[in-house]
């Protein structure tokens, strides 16, 4: 059974639909790569799924309660199964990198402050932080920051695992570091990973599956080799990086013909 | 004629969306309160809370003592001027003490606090706000309102009543500084007089005229950084709308209160 459904989902800001009936079951224990350009509409179904925000129409089930419907409490109760690395790491400033990752743990249980220093320990561990817990997120550098949110995700040992845009902004080496992290933590706790990205190595790398948006529709959803072998047209261009409207060399040159025959070229 | 209205109509419907969404914040901070007061709240708010009275408070006395200081000595020199041509110079006292404990020292608390820490209310919500952190919170079952406000408005609470005390008892030793170096007024008759000329009510109108200052400047700061929208520029603006607005607020709230109890509390 799929630990998340999305069944008709259509999301309008100000009347302009961002996504159009969507429909798509991530199985329980799989790698799901939501994969497409710019404004595509994967950062809006991300929201949607981690329950910041709710659709216009149709219904996100997670763990068989719907998102869209839930009520408050059920909602925070949802929340606690489902961890979330942002595209800016979204570290609290204020705290060090330790009680960062402390945070859940304080507020959602009552274990002991040594078990939850252990904890912690463990879980920076993990992503390769143990020794820089008693820093803050602006003495990190920005891999160190998003492998510190990772941290903090996993502090409660969520089933689900989400990550936005986890290469953004880091160099290849250190992008292909936590691509393999996320690898890795999905192999030894079996967790549900979701992760959005519009980096195609990343992508590949990590995905069970890929589901592919355009314009908030589902271009492909299949394998990693289903996705390699498409004939889809959109996945296709996305694959093979051709561009959407390329400067046509003419009409420039039109263009720079018409600007020197005005007064303003000749000052 | 017709744009005029629509004008006139678009911007009462947006002053009133305004204080609409400041009673709303107002009333959802009250129901998260409980968490930040100490022995029966959640004790990582209460030192949170102690945290926010340190830097809206304490770092703040020098600057309300110094400009009660100068409003002392201004209200002083400039009722003397007027007072010394109808022999009535002692009527001075009366002046400051009263005028400070029921006026000056919770409207001049207000404003430094306002430029002070309304701004920096705005400005660090409003960073949270672009860089995810309140995303963050919602997503770790954590209420923005019970985390992030509830502190500050108990801390504002808190801290601008004991401002305003403050800045009374230095608006009044200004005054009696005044008298010693013009009529050689020794400062034991002068404490007697001003305890002489100001009453009970007097301290309790500031009083409760600083309490409502505190709930202005603390929600019209937090709903502000609220509602940044995009990116660090937006920050900047709702710091300057935040100190602006609250600064408003508070004189037409001084006006408001200054004429209920006009008309409510007879002498």
């Amino acid at each position: 059974m799929a630990i998340i459904s999305i069944r008709d989902l259509v999301v309008e800001y100000d009347g302009r639909r961002i996504l159009d009936g969507l429909n798509l079951d991530i199985e329980r224990g799989e790698t799901m790569v939501l994969l497409g350009g710019s404004g595509s509409g994967k950062s809006t179904l991300l929201r949607h799924i981690i329950g910041l925000e709710r659709p216009k129409s149709g219904s996100i089930t997670v763990n068989g309660i719907d998102i869209a419907r839930c009520s408050a409490s059920e909602l925070k109760k949802l929340r606690r199964s489902i961890g979330v690395a942002f595209q800016s790491a979204a570290l609290f400033n204020s705290l060090s990198i330790k009680d960062n990752v402390a945070l859940t743990l304080r507020e959602h249980t009552a274990l002991a402050p040594s078990i939850i220093e252990l904890i912690v320990w463990m879980k920076l561990a993990v992503v390769g932080l143990a020794d820089f817990g008693k820093l803050h997120p602006q003495e990190l550098s920005g891999g160190m920051k998003k492998r510190a949110a990772v941290a903090r995700a996993m502090a409660l040992d969520p089933e689900i695992l989400v990550f936005d845009e986890p290469s953004a902004g880091l160099d290849p080496i250190v992008a292909a570091e936590l691509d393999e992290l996320i690898v890795l933590l999905k192999e030894a706790f079996h967790m549900t990973v979701i992760v959005v990205t519009h980096e195609l190595p990343s992508a590949f790398r990590i995905a069970d599956r890929i589901a592919m948006l355009h314009k908030g529709t589902f271009s492909s959803v299949g394998t990693k080799d289903q996705i390699r072998a498409s004939d889809n047209p959109r996945v296709r261009q996305f694959l093979d990086r051709v561009p959407d409207n390329a400067a046509k060399a003419p009409a420039v040159a039109a263009y720079f013909e018409k600007y020197l025959h005005t007064p303003e070229a000749h000052l | 004629m017709a744009t005029l209205l629509e004008d006139v109509g678009t911007n009462t419907l947006s002053h009133l969306d305004y204080v609409g969404s400041l009673n709303i914040q107002w009333w959802a901070t009250l129901r998260a309160m409980g968490s930040a007061l100490p022995f029966v709240g959640n004790r990582y708010r209460w030192r949170e809370s102690v945290r926010q009275m340190l830097q809206i408070g304490v770092d703040a006395l020098p600057m309300v003592a110094l400009m009660a200081i100068c409003s002392g000595f201004i209200l002083a020199l400039q009722g003397a001027s007027e007072l010394r041509r109808f022999g009535a110079l002692y009527f001075v006292i009366d002046l400051v003490a009263v005028g400070f404990t029921r006026e000056l020292g919770a409207l001049l608390t207000a404003i430094a606090v306002s430029g002070r820490s309304g701004s920096a209310f705005a400005a660090e919500i409003g960073t949270m706000k672009v860089t995810e952190e309140l995303d963050a919170l919602k997503v770790m079952a954590l209420e923005p309102m019970e985390f992030v406000l509830a502190p500050k408005y108990l801390a504002a609470l808190i801290s601008v009543p004991c401002l305003s005390i403050i800045s009374n008892v230095f608006g009044i030793l200004a005054g009696g500084l005044f008298m010693f170096f013009s009529t050689h007024l020794m400062p034991g008759l002068y404490l007697h007089y001003v305890l002489t000329s100001i009453q009970l009510r007097d301290v309790l109108t500031g009083l409760i005229k600083s309490v409502v200052f505190a709930t202005i400047i603390a929600h019209v700061g937090c709903l502000e950084g609220l509602r940044v929208r995009g990116g660090p520029d937006s920050v900047g603006r709702s710091t300057t709308s935040a100190v602006v607005k609250s600064t408003f607020l508070v004189i037409v709230a001084d006006a408001v209160f200054t004429a209920i109890f006009y008309f409510t509390v007879k002498s």
